[in-house]
């Protein structure tokens, strides 16, 4: 799972995903038959079927990741930023981050607690009244490194933590998890064409699996995700969402999609068959890109599968390895049956 | 028509699970329309052929009323077998307490609420469940992600009728009814039936795209103000079918608004005009497909929307019929 | 074409969310001084076309995107000789009290939205914002009459006349977005004199206010090559921390972000740089509310830039602008869609038909 640890730590906020898109394409070049970057810079690589079919499936999983972007360089120098995608204020504070193409580091600052006042330290900062300090002391010396409009990613390197579920840590698991599953299925071939998407702009309204769903007009779709896993102890009755090692979440519904149901029993049916292990990840949480693509033209057929990731939307996620390799295993065994699907009502 | 309303709306059919509904309007509109088909999200699309007239211009016209309804969706299932739920659709936890759900299955189950830390607590959702009387989890058949809809029959005021789900089953029986009663148009005609327009209009947004039609009018309830301390609103129970001008999310064409004012006048048929400022319809998503569609919607005044215990007005339910019919006869005037 | 007796007249003439024809007809007759062919949608989009020169068919095409909509108001109720209204469009309750309307009755009716006298008031209702089923029109008519000339639907708009303030700014009511319908006509009376080989669509959309609608249908019809969205972003004001605004003044806002092809914001800023048109970086990290918002995601995906003129108080009666700034931003598009050639074409990655 080498490549978890290259997509991990490239730099892709939200329409800025070249990076990404570069680690993806030297790994799946050689794997496919055709490929393209289109107007809004998904990349879509065409796996031709063995012709048995005109079946096009389309598998999605977004290159972009939740960061910043700078706004306004302040008189002495520091930065003032604006979160790209859904970012919760609390988890900013004392942070480091990498700026702009060049990876300036620069860390976000918070006052000493020893020059709080007891209220303050009840009180949550809003990312408005925090600035970024790259070590300099004026506005010009900061324009000679950054610029406004420089996105900004967390600084977290990709670490295996082991033990029984093989844990790793690092950034962006929602979802270059997703990424590294598609292009672990781009390896095999298939009785239909399939088109794998990786998307920009999920994390800002699922704008590029929108497009890109229009130019592919599949017949039907799979998203790939890192998805919600909320499992600390707390009380019983409190649902996980998904749970770390128990296998790759089926969605049933999210805030963006009611999944087909054919498609939810194909990947029940093959889990049950296969011995995967898998879970439901908690209804009307969440969205994904297959929001977007199930809407596109006449309507898409679509289903989520995802790997339970812990702390997504913050700067370090963690993922079991064994989870993301049993997500390839589900969806490599679906995908052998999924042409035998009536999808006719 | 009352025997076609009750049946419609007793069918079971939250959002994504619109099976049922969908085989009884078949049942009614079979031999009524010249085919009929449904798509990949499970819109049911019937056309009428339309019939040429001399000095009357074709048009695709295309009917839209949804045949899903909200409901609740099972999100985890605890050790002594009770049944955590999330909402389908805007549904107010108030109208929830005490109230029965029935699966696709038929199996039937309660709802209940965790002892209240304050007794004058509004009730969330989350501190609610569905007990099913299942014994033990052992004996429960039920899994994560089963949906779930309101159970009440439908009742027969005389003048008036109350059932669950009017939205926007009585929008489907007036499409019905006006497929049956219409017996010859100059134009394309297409009675869609769409999904999932409860979370978010998306069975209207594909079905219009395949649809591609120049004129839409989708038929869905609206709110009233006249009952004790509404909000202000000009919309009353028996007044007529409203012609929408504006909702939350769109403004209907003029010319339609206008085209379906002067028919009722023409026709002689009570009619109001309607702005509603909350909730909106599938005409919302109809009008901005593709390259844009002149859409309008007609409206039946319903008391206790989203609740299992809706109110419309017979009249007023007829009414609209009488005006779609008048309506498809005659030339397109927008 | 005078940028400035323009868009009087425009920010003058009614044009709310799904009632624009009246500030249409005064676009169309501007516009189709410069414009091969002239269209009206199904939506209501005024779609007109400048030809370009490229010999090549078919000519690769840009569309530019100003909306006329205006934000306003609609009647929901008569109530005692009294109107009841809801708004269309995004509105601060608060600016409303005491401002003077036009009701589109059967005619056109005067009306105040009325306000009670401070003295009758409580200490605690003068506190409080009024809600929108609190505020009621005054047309000044008996119930009867009123009943006879207002119906529940008509559209209002609010009034307020074009007004010079001091240093070349302008204030008035809907320069959101009627600027940017300014600044495309003076983009096209300078093309007139200019060299350009793509097809330009000059498109005054409806209802961005409620949804960006028009561009989302218009941008469909037309599906160009590229796309060009120009509105209003918030200028400096008293009160406003810096990092919210740019400079009334200072030149268009050229924004940057998702929502941005960068190669279209790099040779706006290019383009810029080498006329010496002064301008000003406008980051944006995530939806722009405006028409490019819908543009980008158009079908197969559409290469989109965002240029704003500063203006301040926006979405009140007395929103200004700096008639420099329309002008910098006309010229700016003009010599932007001049230098568009096919080695562009490429560098963007557009299909060849």
């Amino acid at each position: 799972m080498l490549l978890l640890k290259e997509l991990s730590e490239a730099c892709g906020v939200s329409g800025n995903e070249g990076a990404v898109r570069q680690v993806i394409l030297d790994a799946i070049r050689d794997r496919v038959d055709e490929y393209r970057t289109d107007a809004l810079g998904n990349l879509i690589a065409l796996k031709k079927g063995t012709g048995k079919t005109a079946r096009k499936v389309m598998i999605a999983a977004h290159m972009d990741e939740v960061g910043l972007m700078i706004m306004h360089i302040e008189k002495e120098g520091s930065l003032r930023f604006h979160p790209v995608g859904g970012i919760d204020d609390r988890v900013l504070l004392a942070k480091k981050v990498l700026i702009g193409e060049n990876k300036v580091p620069g860390v976000i600052g918070a006052k000493p607690v020893h020059l709080l006042e007891p209220k303050a330290r009840e009180q949550v900062v809003k990312f408005k009244e925090m600035s970024i300090d790259i070590g300099v002391s004026s506005k010009e010396e900061a324009e000679r490194l950054v610029k406004v409009g420089d996105y900004a990613v967390f600084d977290v390197p990709f670490v295996e933590l082991g033990g029984a579920l093989r844990t790793v840590k690092g950034k962006a698991f929602d979802d270059r998890a997703g990424c590294a599953v598609l292009v672990e299925l781009l390896r095999d071939r298939y009785p239909f064409d399939l088109y794998a998407a990786f998307t920009v702009q999920e994390e800002v309204g699922l704008r590029g699996a929108r497009v890109a769903a229009y130019s592919i007009a599949p017949h039907l779709a799979f998203a790939l995700e890192g998805t919600i896993c909320d499992d600390l102890p707390k009380k019983g009755d409190t649902s996980p969402t998904t749970v770390l090692g128990k296998g790759p979440a089926i969605t049933i519904m999210d805030r963006s999609v009611i999944a087909d149901r054919r498609l939810v029993e194909l990947l029940i049916d093959t889990a049950e068959k296969n011995g995967i292990p898998y879970q439901f990840k908690q209804p009307a949480l969440g969205g994904t890109d297959a929001g977007a693509i199930h809407l596109s033209r006449e309507g898409v057929p679509s289903a989520v599968v995802a790997v339970p990731s812990r702390y997504i939307h913050s700067p370090t996620s963690l993922l079991s390895l064994n989870d993301l390799e049993n997500t390839v295993q589900l969806m490599r065994q679906t995908l052998a049956r999924v042409n035998d699907l009536d999808l006719t009502r | 028509m009352k025997e076609l309303i009750k049946e419609l709306t007793e069918a079971y059919g939250p959002s994504g699970n619109e099976d049922a509904v969908r085989e009884t309007i078949k049942r009614h509109i079979a031999g009524h329309v010249s085919e009929m088909r449904v798509d990949a999200l499970g819109n049911l699309i019937a056309l009428k052929k339309g019939q040429p007239q001399s000095g009357i211009e074709p048009r695709k016209i295309m009917l839209a009323a949804h045949m899903d309804e909200i409901g609740v969706i099972v999100s985890q299932i605890d050790e002594k077998g009770f049944l955590r739920f999330a909402p389908v659709g805007g549904v107010n936890p108030l109208t929830l307490l005490g109230s029965r759900v029935i699966f696709a299955d038929g199996m039937i189950g309660v709802i209940g609420r965790e002892r209240p830390e304050k007794p004058d607590e509004f009730p969330k959702i989350e501190k609610m469940f569905i007990d099913v009387g299942a014994p033990d989890k052992e004996h429960l058949t039920r899994k994560v992600g089963d949906m779930a809809a309101f159970l009440r029959p439908l009742a027969d005021l005389g003048q008036r009728l109350t059932a669950k789900a009017f939205d926007d089953r009585i929008g489907c029986a007036i499409l019905v009814q006006t497929a049956q009663e219409l017996e010859t148009t100059p134009h394309d005609v297409y009675f869609v039936f769409t999904v999932q327009e409860e979370v978010g209009l998306r069975g209207a947004l594909t079905s219009a795209f395949g649809v591609e039609p120049d004129v839409a009018i989708a038929v869905d309830i609206t709110t009233t103000g006249d009952t004790p301390e509404a909000y202000p609103m000009a919309v009353s129970l028996g007044a007529g079918p409203a012609i929408k001008v504006k909702d939350r999310g769109m403004l209907a064409h003029p010319g339609v608004k206008n085209w379906l004012a002067e028919t009722a006048e023409r026709l002689g048929l009570p009619y109001q005009f309607e702005v509603l400022e909350a909730g909106t319809t599938d005409a919302m998503a109809i009008q901005t497909s593709r390259a844009g569609v002149a859409a309008g919607v007609l409206s039946i005044p319903t008391r206790y929307a989203h609740t299992p215990s809706e109110m419309v007005d017979y009249n007023d339910v007829q009414n609209a019929v009488k005006l779609l019919v008048g309506l498809l006869s005659g030339p397109v005037k927008i | 074409m005078q940028i400035k007796e323009f868009l009087k007249k425009l920010s003058e003439a009614s044009g709310v969310s799904g009632y624009e024809a009246g500030v249409r007809e005064l676009v169309r007759e501007e516009f189709s001084q410069y414009a091969d062919q002239i269209r009206i949608d199904t939506m209501g989009n005024l779609i007109a076309l400048k030809r370009g020169e490229a010999t090549q068919a078919p000519r690769r095409s840009i569309m530019l995107a100003g909306h006329m909509d205006e934000i306003g108001l609609l009647v929901t109720k008569l109530e005692k000789g009294f109107v009841r209204f809801s708004t269309v469009g995004g509105f601060d309750l608060r600016v409303l009290p005491g401002q003077e309307v036009l009701v589109h009755g059967r005619r056109d009716l005067p009306g105040i939205i009325a306000t009670r006298p401070p003295h009758v008031l409580s200490p605690e209702e003068r506190e409080q914002t009024m809600p929108l089923d609190k505020l009621f029109i005054d047309v000044g008519l008996p119930e009867e009459e009123l009943a006879q000339l207002v119906r529940v639907g008509d559209v209002i708009t609010l009034q307020r006349q074009f007004t010079e303030l001091a240093g070349n700014l302008v204030s008035g009511k809907a320069f959101d977005d009627r600027a940017a319908v300014a600044c495309i006509a003076y983009c096209l009376q300078h093309l007139a004199a200019m060299k350009h080989s793509w097809d330009v669509y000059a498109v005054a959309t409806v209802q961005e206010e409620v949804g960006l609608k028009g561009a989302l249908t218009s941008t469909f019809g037309l599906m160009p090559d590229i796309g060009v969205a120009i509105d209003v972003c918030h200028g400096n004001m008293l009160g406003v921390p810096e990092v919210d605004t740019v400079n009334v003044g200072g030149g268009p806002a050229i924004a940057f972000g998702p929502n941005i092809h960068s190669l279209l914001y790099s040779r706006l800023v290019e383009t810029a740089k080498a006329f010496e048109i002064s301008y000003q970086p406008d980051p944006t990290p995530g939806p722009s509310g405006t028409d490019a918002w819908a543009m980008q995601v158009t079908r197969e995906g559409l290469p989109t830039a965002l240029v704003s003129i500063p203006l301040r108080y926006m979405h009140t009666t007395v929103e200004t602008l700096s008639l420099k700034d329309v002008e910098r931003t006309g010229r700016l598009l003009a010599l932007f869609i001049a230098s568009l050639d096919e080695a562009f074409a490429q560098a963007l990655g557009l299909k060849s038909e």
